[in-house]
């Protein structure tokens, strides 16, 4: 049972009249002002652009620099044909602890790989941003790099990214040319069904 | 008939001055308080893709604010919650009135005081209207019926009479020193040099009653070291029930009474108009120079140098403000009665003193 005596500062009597306390802060604003005044000025004339004036991002038009471990918006990667490297183990929808995967995979034309995924979506209005989904990847299919923060849509339904939109970042929905129905049967960029490893994809019964 | 047409002249003149001061106000705060923080500050509202520095969010504040619907809520009394916040800027505004800005112009036969309302118990006037301004607070909490309102009032009120005394007290002396309660005749007074060298104003004669003035008069404008009447950031103040421009008015009564207190603190205590060593045909320096020029020069360098002064203590309110936290009530109280009172009272006694033993030096 130590007892710790807490001993509060009495104030002198120059502290109970505030006056040099408040002169000593204004000092500290005052040297802040014009610091910044005078580097703002600088910086018009282009002058010690090496020393900020400001700590603010001003962020849509300026973004923050992201560690290189920061978990973002996922992605799909591809192999050298513009097929997902996915195969379709479920291992991600098996880890995800929040549920937030949907794999439907179907049986590849190549005999040597086993399976792909026919729907891959994965809801970001319900992901943790975990990250699980990415170490447990065999293949590497799976990867939080994109670096896109702003995740914000106007629906549930928009926050729901399909194969689309996660081999290919830059597609947002709604994408034209995709009903985004099950089994996929679009055709958007030109006829080009964006992110199909060929044309004539077997479609699993559904 | 004249002397209304310059009356009206003069009195457009300072309300112009004065409104567009304490809107430029808001830009200052946001811009100084970026400054002092290391940020940017406001600099999203732009005409036609012109920023300005964010000069035009206070053009886009007061559109907003007239745009807004304006909310009675239900079971307040309409007349009196209406009435409340004219009621505070009514009587900030009405206070530049006796403000001195300059000193007399002289226009072929006719002399003009460069004061809208030469009152020879101006003073007194301008006390009288910064202690009027209260009842606008505490109509406002009244009116709105809502319980934190009366207690943001309550405490405004309590705040405002107590620092109210040390502020008329501490100005005693000032007028002891000077003989006279017309501000003009006060302005004049000061322009009197101490062995030739040292300008006789407030600040020198009275530098005990200046701090205790500046201290209860930043208590009056209600800002931050002292804001707990309103404290937007935490405590619920007397206009919560308040929105669009009526809310806007009370903010706008915030600027204006900074901008009184500054207009007063000026003519009493740093010369008003006066420039060290000019007189009314040019300067005279005590070295043996002399610069002589016409009466509109004259008065125009007036007028600028009590500009100048007011806009001087402006930005060093706004540093004030942006410096210090707030007090906490009872250490509020306790500086207010405990602390400026007894200093007001004591400055006052001495300077009587002095003035018998040293009199005749005014």
């Amino acid at each position: 049972m130590a007892i710790k005596v807490v001993r509060r500062p009495e104030l002198t009597f120059w502290e109970k009249t505030y006056l040099p306390q408040i002169l000593s802060g204004l000092k500290i604003t005052f040297s802040h002002f014009f610091r910044n005044l005078f580097l703002h000025i600088a910086h018009v004339f282009g002058r010690l652009l090496h020393l900020r004036a400001s700590a603010t991002i001003q962020y849509p038009e300026e973004l923050r620099p992201l560690m290189s471990r920061y978990r973002s918006r996922h992605r799909l990667t591809v192999r050298e044909d513009n097929s997902p490297r996915c195969v379709g183990c479920m291992l991600c929808e098996t880890v995800c602890p929040a549920k937030c995967i949907t794999i439907v995979p179907a049986e590849h034309p190549d005999p040597k790989v086993e399976k792909f995924p026919v729907r891959f979506d994965i809801d970001l209005g319900v992901c943790v941003y975990c990250g699980y989904c990415v170490e447990v990847c065999p293949e590497d299919a799976v990867r939080m790099d994109t670096g896109i923060l702003d995740l914000a849509a106007y629906s549930r339904e928009a926050m729901r990214l399909d194969i689309h939109e996660l081999m290919d970042p830059s597609l947002r929905k709604p994408l034209t040319g995709c009903s985004l129905d099950f089994p996929h049967q679009c055709e958007p960029m030109g006829g080009q069904m964006k992110g199909s490893w060929s044309a004539d994809t077997p479609k699993p019964e559904s | 008939m004249e002397i209304l047409v310059i009356k009206v002249v003069l009195a457009g003149m300072v309300f112009l001055a004065v409104l567009n001061l304490a809107g430029f106000h808001t830009w200052v705060e946001r811009k100084q308080s970026a400054l002092i923080q290391d940020r940017i500050g406001a600099n999203r509202a732009s005409i036609f893709g012109f920023k300005a520095l964010g000069l035009f969010h206070g053009i886009a504040d007061p559109i907003k604010l007239f745009t807004k619907e304006d909310i009675v809520p239900a079971g307040a009394d309409k007349t009196l919650h209406t009435l409340a916040p004219f009621f505070s800027v009514f009587f900030a505004l009405v206070t530049f009135a006796a403000i001195p800005f300059g000193d007399q112009l002289i226009i072929g036969e006719r002399v003009i005081n460069l004061q809208v309302a030469s009152i020879n118990a101006a003073l007194l006037f301008i006390f009288a209207m910064l202690s009027l301004g209260v009842y606008g607070v505490i109509l406002a909490g009244f009116a709105s019926r809502n319980n934190y309102a009366i207690m943001g009032g309550l405490r405004a009120t309590a705040q405002m009479i107590s620092y109210e005394i040390a502020l008329g007290i501490s100005i005693v002396g000032v007028i002891m020193v000077y003989g006279t309660m017309d501000l003009a005749e006060l302005v004049r007074a000061q322009g009197y040099m101490i062995g030739g060298w040292v300008p006789m104003w407030g600040i020198v004669t009275q530098p005990v009653a200046f701090i205790v003035f500046l201290t209860a008069a930043l208590a009056e404008t209600k800002r931050v070291p002292f804001d707990l009447p309103e404290a937007e950031s935490e405590i619920i103040g007397y206009f919560v029930e308040y929105s669009g421009m009526k809310f806007g008015m009370f903010l706008l009564t915030d600027f204006l009474e900074t901008i009184v207190v500054a207009c007063v603190a000026t003519t009493l205590f740093f010369g008003g108009w006066q420039v060290p060593f000019l007189l009314p045909d040019g300067f005279h320096f005590p070295w043996g120079g002399e610069v002589l020029f016409a009466n509109w020069f004259y008065a125009l360098l007036g007028v600028a140098s009590f500009s100048i002064k007011v806009l001087i203590f402006c930005f060093v309110f706004m540093q004030i403000r942006w410096t210090l936290p707030r007090f906490r009530y009872d250490q509020l109280m306790s500086l207010g009665w405990k602390g400026l009172f007894p200093i007001a009272v004591a400055n006052t006694v001495l300077t009587a003193i002095v003035l018998v033993f040293f009199g005749e030096s005014t």
